[in-house]
């Protein structure tokens, strides 16, 4: 299937600063990618190149087929909902949707008035006055009525309230149900994707940790805990993603395609929280970095 | 019709976790066959979840002759996991580990002992299994 999203070495540099460097991806069509890294690990640059409001430093970045921000027609492929889902404040719930109207070609003006009705939104009110879970949901609106081939949300939920959060990411899959759409939303909290992903992309450091499907992930990676051992005598399939020793005992997270045959190891179960933290606090590999050094321009 | 509901400490990923529940409530015969599976996006609404994975566990299911996609219909169960001759032999395994756990109590064991035990024991016989 062809990505929907395709960065190749993708860079951006503010001022002197690196905000992300040698970013090497594919996001598949079709489905919901959760981008998740702590803040300042380059997820807003990332989606900012994408929606074509930033333009790479160095390396290529490729869009639903298209460089972003071409054109017209690549426009209207594309949606993308900033960071703190932002309105215009002075305008009503209604001009927005007249905005909309005029801006997208694609617009769906039925759908648009059929979930402000839904979620009963006051057309007159001004959207500086409403409550932030309804803002948030105006923006989702003018995000799908657009009718994109991928959505892009930058940590949609953030500032949600857990109610108002859960009925967000409700509105969002019913759409992906609805409209086949490919979505990629970023957050900093693992724990308001894990539903709603089947695909998951760590970034830390301007550089992609893991990627893939949620469900591979869970499936290759294992907590083992037992009595302590040193780890140069695991077998060389078994990649150690986080060590950490008692002076009895040892618990490891490791990746591997094999079953674990040592009677040793009790194996558990990780939780996709668990799984993303222990790549979020990983040492950067020695010999694996190919990051410019941020830390020298500074 | 079933009721899904997701468990997201399981470890268990969510897809696993429908697929689960179906087969449980078959088992269970909860489910029999000719009912009607929710739509995905009736599953989407009831627990918030991509529908991409509700799918997936759906044609899982269908891939296991559980049940049947009709289109434009829904989503059908064709079989049963009700099997009489395991629920028969219930009963008499029950009462041996019944027996079992007053024999591990009286050894001075305390639940967690026993729970502990167990574990060890379920873990080692299936990896022996699988070696």
């Amino acid at each position: 299937m062809t990505p929907v999203l395709r960065a190749r070495a993708l860079g951006k540099m503010y001022k002197q600063r690196w905000a992300l460097t040698g970013c090497t991806l594919d996001i598949p069509a079709g489905h919901v990618t959760g981008l998740v890294g702590p803040n300042g690990a380059g997820k807003s640059t990332l989606l900012n190149l994408a929606a074509g409001m930033l333009t790479p430093t160095s390396g290529t970045i490729e869009v639903c087929g298209g460089r972003p921000g071409s054109g017209p027609a690549q426009l209207a492929k594309v949606g993308f909902v900033a960071q703190d889902t932002p309105t215009y404040p002075g305008l009503t719930v209604a001009d927005h949707l007249q905005l909309g109207a005029r801006l997208n070609p694609g617009w769906d003006d039925a759908l648009a008035r059929h979930r402000i009705k839904r979620l009963a939104l006051d057309p007159a009110r001004p959207a500086g006055k409403l409550s932030g879970g309804q803002r948030a949901q105006l923006a989702l609106t003018l995000g799908i009525a657009k009718r994109p081939e991928l959505l892009m949300l930058d940590e949609p939920v953030a500032a949600l309230d857990p109610l108002a959060r859960r009925e967000f990411l409700q509105d969002l899959m019913d759409a992906v149900a609805e409209y086949g759409l490919s979505v990629v939303l970023s957050s900093h909290l693992i724990a308001d994707l894990e539903r709603v992903c089947d695909h998951l992309i760590v970034l830390v450091g301007s550089k992609v940790q893991v990627a893939g499907e949620v469900e591979d992930l869970l499936a290759v990676h294992h907590r083992l805990s037992g009595p302590r051992r040193d780890l140069s005598t695991l077998p060389a399939n078994q990649h150690v993603i986080s060590a950490s020793h008692t002076d009895r005992q040892t618990t490891l997270l490791v990746r591997t395609d094999d079953p674990i045959l040592d009677p040793a190891w009790s194996v558990g179960r990780l939780s996709l929280e668990d799984l993303v933290l222990a790549y979020l606090s990983r040492p950067a590999e020695p010999g694996h970095d190919h990051r410019p050094a941020r830390e020298v321009v500074r | 019709m079933i009721e899904f509901h997701l468990d997201d400490r399981s470890g268990v990923s969510p897809y696993l976790q429908l697929v689960q529940q179906v087969r449980r409530a078959l088992r269970l015969g909860l489910l029999r066959e000719g009912d009607r599976l929710p739509t995905v996006r009736d599953v989407v609404a009831q627990v918030t979840i991509n529908p991409n994975t509700v799918l997936k566990a759906y044609r899982e299911l269908e891939h296991a002759g559980l049940v049947t996609a009709r289109p434009g219909a829904g989503t059908f169960v064709t079989a049963t996991l009700a099997d009489a001759t395991l629920t028969a032999a219930y009963g008499p395994l029950r009462q041996d580990l019944r027996r079992w756990l007053a024999k591990a109590r009286l050894a001075g064991l305390a639940d967690e002992d026993i729970e502990a035990l167990f574990m060890t024991t379920f873990q080692s016989a299936t990896q022996e299994d699988i070696a």
